[in-house]
């Protein structure tokens, strides 16, 4: 049905027709009309952040623990470079995100007119595609594509720029049809010979690895079931990137745990000895891979991506498969299990001794404390007491985020949502509103530190107004953590400008936003405390104080390989295991 | 031995150059994508031609030579694959193709030097297209080694200055792209 009404009209009423229900914005000047034609109907929720960031951050963090896209709107000139960073995040861990920004009149484009800036040219780098709507005949169009465009093949964030004579003119609107895009048509399906070659190279391995990324998150709940189903039938041990986690369970005899710099010891040592390497969704990244050269020097390598330009980029590989992981994971299954070889479990199990015999040197262990809280204890033990529930974690980006990853244990797809590939500090809390909003009844944790939590404090206040009873538990060492662990690996302990100084009194800014506020720094207390949060039906910020200059490994030093790691009782010179060129890593 | 965990070369690769014909939508912003991905990932553009070519489609046609080592290449083709508005890349060097190249060249002699200039144009078939009593524009169109060799030769003559087009391919036999 067409239909007669302006364009902010046209923006809302597409949004309703695909499915929108929460929108996370922020008014201004330019988007006037579309807060007025937002009022005038009760279909889309629109959620007021307090930043711009934070709403790109919320919209990821509903996108990533729903599976849908996740919709933004916000005015032109600042609103649309706040967005810029979340744009950004969301480019980066391929987030389906869908951001209307308001932009001046079409005759002032151009002239500097107030709040005006080019939002198309700066968000060009940082989206995967962006539209400026000239005239209202294109409006419908535009926006069907952006949903198309933010959701298909390699999910990303679209922005859609209005200017606001735009919004108020009128025009036909036509509801979203069929879209066959002139030019961007993604490839979903397997090359069906590439898949058997896969196979093939699979059915003969001796010492094989699954290395599954966010793509299996990406590609659905029926990704991972597919996965679960294909690790089992071949008996091979699976490790994820920390994009990844969750579309495998962390509870299985299978699993390895998670791979890369602050990965365990038997993932990256299967890594570098496999013989056969199935890479599932992810991209090759040097958080991944560690020294190139030195990267899996023995192992022929198939890699399924939906982006061809993942295929060959960092790594070159022997099957390069482009199609959508559910598909391909599908196709492998069915020809898998045709030509499966009862012999192939015994040929493996030598393999599996040495993973085995590496796992036993757990990786993961540290140096408890009965005076102070370990913050590898902290998480451990937030994991006991929520493991049980419908939980969702959300993190920031230092220590606190590798901790997570290490001793928080996930059991299904879209539960953890974490900055991976630009590392956003400031992405938990927001993200931990968005998940909220599509999970109103779950338990959703931002495991936070006390330096990234700072970062968009200021979206307390959207929990506040929205009663949405996210909990932040700060692992507070006082220290960008992370940063001040490079300064002791890289730079003699000079810690320049790492300390958190003039922190605020957690519990009191609790307080301030009307959440409660939960410190505890004595192990004993610990449970009873995380229980206190668990129960308490808002907001709550928990102070966890913990031990201050804990390091986080086990690590790949920068400029090394999986084999080189340093492990939790590593007991020499940690400022010599890099050498000078490493140190020019980041 | 390379100690990068970058995506470096991790063996010699030589460099090699490539001329890809690129099909997009000619709508506002087109050209800033591809070169935005060129800067961005630090590929390297020699020249770049681009005109509206199907007018009732509003399709360009961009050529774009370029070099890098052979996996560089893939990955420039690759990511120019993935950009919404481009419909099709194609490696012209890897099929056999014409390039050429357009180029104006103005310079300016008197007596021998101005006969010199006229016989060399002639040599090279570029056709004078302006005239004074002491120089000449011009015009030359040819492979860009042709190109090259014209304008090294008129340096030593009275070189003013030169405005070239960039390359236009296009690959030979009876199929389109």
């Amino acid at each position: 049905m067409t239909e007669m009404m302006t364009g902010a009209e046209m923006v809302v009423r597409a949004m309703q027709d695909h499915d929108v229900d929460t929108l996370f914005g922020y008014p201004g000047g330019a988007v006037l009309p579309i807060y007025d034609a937002l009022f005038q109907q009760n279909s889309v929720q629109h959620i007021l952040v307090r930043h711009e960031q934070g709403a790109v951050h919320s919209a990821e963090g509903y996108a990533r623990s729903s599976g849908k896209v996740g919709v933004v709107l916000v005015t032109s000139g600042p609103g649309a470079t706040n967005a810029v960073t979340g744009l950004t995040d969301a480019l980066m861990d391929s987030i389906p995100v869908v951001c209307f920004t308001g932009q001046v009149p079409t005759h002032l484009i151009g002239s500097d007119a107030f709040q005006e800036c080019d939002t198309v040219g700066i968000t060009r780098h940082c989206t995967k595609h962006n539209y400026l709507v000239k005239r209202i005949e294109d409006l419908p169009r535009i926006i069907h594509e952006a949903f198309y465009v933010a959701k298909s093949g390699r999910p990303g964030p679209v922005v859609v720029d209005i200017p606001k004579d735009i919004q108020f003119q009128r025009g036909v609107y036509t509801p979203p049809g069929e879209i066959r895009h002139k030019s961007y048509n993604p490839r979903t399906k397997g090359d069906r010979s590439q898949i058997e070659r896969a196979v093939d190279l699979m059915l003969r391995a001796k010492r094989p690895v699954f290395y599954t990324g966010g793509g299996v998150i990406n590609a659905g709940p029926e990704a991972s079931r597919l996965l679960r189903e294909l690790v089992r039938l071949t008996g091979f041990p699976v490790t994820s990137t920390l994009m990844g986690l969750g579309a495998y369970p962390a509870n299985d005899p299978l699993w390895l745990g998670m791979l890369g710099m602050h990965g365990t010891y038997e993932a990256n040592l299967a890594m570098h000895g496999c013989d056969v390497m199935i890479n599932i969704g992810a991209r090759f990244d040097d958080r991944i891979t560690g020294r190139l050269d030195a990267f899996s020097p023995y192992s022929r390598k198939i890699h399924v991506d939906i982006d061809p330009s993942s295929i060959n980029k960092n790594v070159k590989v022997e099957v390069g498969i482009i199609g959508d992981a559910a598909s391909v994971l599908a196709d492998m299954l069915e020809i898998f299990r045709a030509k499966k070889r009862a012999e192939q479990a015994e040929e493996i199990r030598p393999w599996w001794k040495d993973i085995n015999s590496w796992r036993a040197r757990n990786s993961l262990s540290y140096r408890n404390s009965k005076e102070i809280i370990k913050p590898q204890y902290a998480v451990e033990r937030l994991y006991q007491l929520t493991k049980n529930r419908k939980t969702y974690v959300t993190t920031e980006v230092g220590q606190h985020q590798m901790w997570a990853a290490q001793h928080f244990h996930f059991d299904e797809p879209n539960r953890w949502m974490t900055s991976g590939g630009l590392g956003t500090m400031g992405y938990g809390l927001p993200a931990a509103i968005g998940v909220q909003l599509a999970h109103p009844d779950a338990l959703v944790i931002d495991i936070a530190g006390e330096a990234s939590i700072l970062m968009n404090m200021q979206e307390m206040s959207t929990a506040a107004q929205y009663r949405l009873p996210v909990k932040i538990f700060i692992l507070n060492n006082e220290y960008m953590g992370m940063v001040r662990q490079w300064q002791e690996l890289l730079h003699g302990g000079r810690y320049s400008e790492s300390y958190s100084s003039a922190l605020p009194d957690f519990v009191k800014l609790a307080e301030a936003y009307h959440a409660k506020g939960i410190r505890c720094g004595d192990p004993a207390e610990l449970d009873a405390a995380i229980q206190e949060m668990i129960d308490y039906p808002g907001p709550v910020i928990f102070d966890c104080l913990v031990a201050k200059e804990e390091n986080c490994f086990p690590m790949i030093p920068s400029g090394k390989a999986h084999n080189e790691m340093i492990l939790p009782d590593f007991e020499g010179d940690t400022g010599s295991v890099i050498d000078a060129k490493g140190k020019q890593l980041v | 031995m390379n100690t990068t965990h970058y995506p470096t070369l991790t063996t010699q690769q030589v460099i090699e150059k490539r001329t890809l014909c690129v099909l997009v939508d000619n709508e506002p912003g087109v050209l800033a994508r591809i070169a935005g991905m060129f800067s961005g990932r630090g590929y390297n553009i020699e020249s770049l031609t681009v005109s509206e070519t199907e007018h009732e489609k509003h399709l360009s046609r961009i050529t774009i030579v370029t070099s890098g080592t052979a996996s560089v290449l893939n990955q420039i083709e690759a990511q120019l694959d993935r950009l919404v508005p481009v419909h099709k890349v194609v490696n012209l060097t890897a099929k056999a193709s014409i390039e050429r190249e357009l180029a104006l060249v103005k310079v300016r002699g008197k007596g021998e030097h101005r006969m010199e200039a006229l016989r060399l144009a002639t040599a090279f078939g570029a056709k004078p297209v302006d005239a004074t009593l002491d120089s000449f524009v011009f015009e030359l169109s040819g492979p860009s080694d042709d190109v090259e060799r014209f304008i090294n030769l008129m340096a030593d003559i009275g070189l003013v200055e030169v405005s070239r087009t960039g390359v236009a391919a296009i690959a030979r036999g009876n199929e389109g792209l």
